[in-house]
């Protein structure tokens, strides 16, 4: 480890709110990994028409769906799902956005105005209604909220990248590499990335949190993850619709605390990477 | 000062463009005939017909489009597939529910987060300071709905404090006439004291459960903007004469942190405006927001088109607005 990294470490690990945001984020991760190693039941076929709205016991330790099935099971794989779409949007979004916002701030010209041009039209709707707008045009589905949710997260990188290279690129080892006659393309890659990935990698978990909220309400209205496939927003969606959501609390009460607990997850890893790469 | 005004409206124009570009494409995207997409799969060949050349579907589309801006330019943004109203007029009775929700939202974000932002920030490091800032984290970690589910369960339910859902009780209703569609507004203007208490009621636990996020950035984004101004020069030489912290705090500090406050307020107002759609269909609000979750059940493309691209042109003039305030709060950025 270089003696940067360790001084970041140990930054990171002086802030309290950084070690419980690893140490949740870390607990989550395990238990999305292993759930199908420790579920209970089976969250797609075990249901007991028999069994529904049961109240949490030992059997159903977070009780039963209208359905019969077992809520434990259906938020542990909600998890599971959650974290799929948020993590892998958040990828998605970031690569196509840090792309650009290196074409941008480094060519500049018609290049920067056109995307720059893209980047305020996306930014000018409100989050949620443009993943809306893009998953009624692409059907819902997981895959079609994971790609509403990475365009969402784009126009951030961009301009968050942008920024980065603007001021960078009269930096003096950027002109002495472009002096010694280095192209474009490796001047970006191997001086100008690097250079910025520090506040985009904050951004990322920062972002990881908000795509988490976003998936879950386009579940809830809906519009991501469709049955059988349990997803925590789409759990409380039928809670809600089904009419038990206050007869029956614990179908919404577990759902809603897995959220919040993924979204404080990430924006309390967020704070502490934020806090250790910015001492000031 | 003009000049700063007209370059800022001047910068609008391409982007209220590029939205209705995009909410233009947003019906030719979706697969299949858009005709068959606005009347449903049961219209007949004569129907499809007489809606393709009414709307023009069978022009080029870059004619479309313009026919597009024109309509747009006239309110009129087509007509719903499910209920047979122009969307235009049913965006107009629905605006104001969403409207005023979103302000009450937003009173109980700026009533609560500045105050918790400055206290934060006066008593930093103290357990005020803890407080405020876990409660914000906490704040923007909730998901708005399951928040409204759990205050209607605990206030609405089991201690039957306030009212689940609606506007106004069916009571309440029989002795009121809207005027503007601003139902507080309405009961103040008619004298009408037993139904504004009603509308009051209804109002709190969508506005407490909607201004949760704005109120928990505003904290945040109040504490940091206080801190960084508590420790400029002119504040050491205010306290240094001898001026009561109250005072430094309240006329100094505070006046000139007002720059980001200000910007997360225009932010957060338009976010309102678009988050509602969560919050109003939890609680049967009769907005903007609940409508095109109907819109998006029913697959009625004309109600969410055009209930996206209203929110979203008010999003934009909601932020230019701000950016025009900044002129006023700052008089520097006129010169600029």
């Amino acid at each position: 480890m270089s003696q940067s990294m360790q001084q970041l470490w140990q930054r990171f690990w002086r802030s309290p709110a950084g070690r419980i945001g690893l140490g949740l984020t870390i607990t989550l991760l395990l238990l999305a990994l292993l759930a199908p190693l420790l579920h209970p039941y089976d969250p797609a076929t075990e249901q007991d028409l028999t069994a529904r709205l049961q109240p949490p016991s030992s059997t159903h330790w977070f009780g039963t769906d209208g359905r019969g099935r077992d809520m434990l099971t259906l938020v542990w794989y909600g998890i599971r799902t959650s974290l799929l779409i948020s993590l892998l949007s958040v990828g998605l979004g970031l690569v196509i956005g840090v792309l650009l916002g290196l074409l941008a701030g480094y060519l500049r010209g018609w290049v920067d105005t056109l995307i720059s041009w893209l980047t305020d039209i996306l930014l000018a709707f409100p989050s949620i209604l443009l993943a809306i707008a893009i998953v009624t045009v692409t059907g819902p589905s997981l895959q079609s909220a994971l790609i509403a949710i990475a365009i969402m997260q784009i126009p951030i990188y961009i301009r968050l990248t942008r920024a980065m290279v603007l001021s960078l690129r009269e930096q003096e080892f950027v002109l002495a590499v472009r002096a010694l006659g280095a192209t474009p393309t490796r001047i970006i890659w191997r001086h100008i990335l690097p250079a910025s990935l520090a506040p985009i990698i904050v951004q990322a978990t920062l972002s990881i949190g908000t795509a988490t909220l976003e998936a879950a309400g386009l579940g809830f209205l809906g519009l991501g993850a469709q049955p059988p496939t349990p997803e925590l927003g789409t759990l409380l969606a039928d809670a809600f619709k089904g009419g038990y959501s206050l007869t029956s609390p614990w179908t919404t009460l577990f759902p809603g605390l897995f959220i919040t607990l993924n979204v404080l997850a990430f924006n309390l890893l967020g704070d502490g990477l934020r806090d250790s790469s910015d001492p000031r | 000062m003009w000049i700063y005004l007209f370059k800022r409206l001047l910068g609008l124009i391409p982007v209220l463009l590029g939205i209705t570009l995009l909410v233009f494409s947003f019906l030719h995207l979706i697969p299949g005939d858009p005709a068959v997409v606005l009347l449903g799969e049961r219209a007949t060949p004569d129907q499809l017909a007489a809606l393709r050349s009414q709307l023009g579907l069978d022009q080029p589309l870059p004619l479309q489009y313009l026919a597009f801006l024109r309509n747009l330019l006239h309110l009129d943004l087509g007509t719903s597939i499910i209920s047979g109203i122009p969307v235009g007029d049913e965006l107009r009775s629905r605006f104001p529910a969403t409207f005023e929700l979103s302000l009450a939202a937003m009173l109980v974000a700026l009533m609560v987060g500045i105050p918790a932002g400055v206290l934060a920030a006066v008593r930093k490091q103290s357990w005020l300071d803890h407080l405020a800032m876990t409660g914000s984290l906490l704040g923007v970690s909730l998901p708005v709905y399951w928040l409204g589910l759990l205050l209607i369960y605990l206030f609405a339910v089991n201690l039957q404090w306030l009212p689940p859902s609606g506007r106004m009780s069916v009571d309440a209703g029989l002795n009121f006439t809207p005027i503007t569609g601003f139902y507080v507004l309405d009961a103040l203007l008619q004298g009408n004291g037993p139904v504004l208490g009603d509308v009051l009621l209804h109002l709190v636990l969508p506005a407490l459960t909607l201004g949760t996020i704005p109120l928990a950035i505003l904290a945040r984004i109040t504490r940091s903007a206080l801190l960084e101004t508590i420790s400029q020069d002119y504040i050491r030489t205010a306290r240094a004469k001898g001026v009561s912290e109250f005072w430094v705090i309240g006329r100094h500090a505070l006046k000139n942190a007002l720059l980001p406050i200000s910007t997360i307020i225009g932010l957060q107002f338009g976010t309102l405006l678009g988050g509602a759609i969560l919050t109003e269909t939890i609680f049967s609000w009769p907005g903007v927001g609940a409508w095109i979750y109907e819109g998006i059940l029913t697959r009625d493309y004309p109600v969410v088109q055009g209930g996206v691209l209203f929110v979203a042109i008010a999003f934009v003039l909601i932020n230019s607005l701000v950016d025009l305030s900044y002129v006023l709060i700052d008089p520097r950025i006129r010169h600029r």
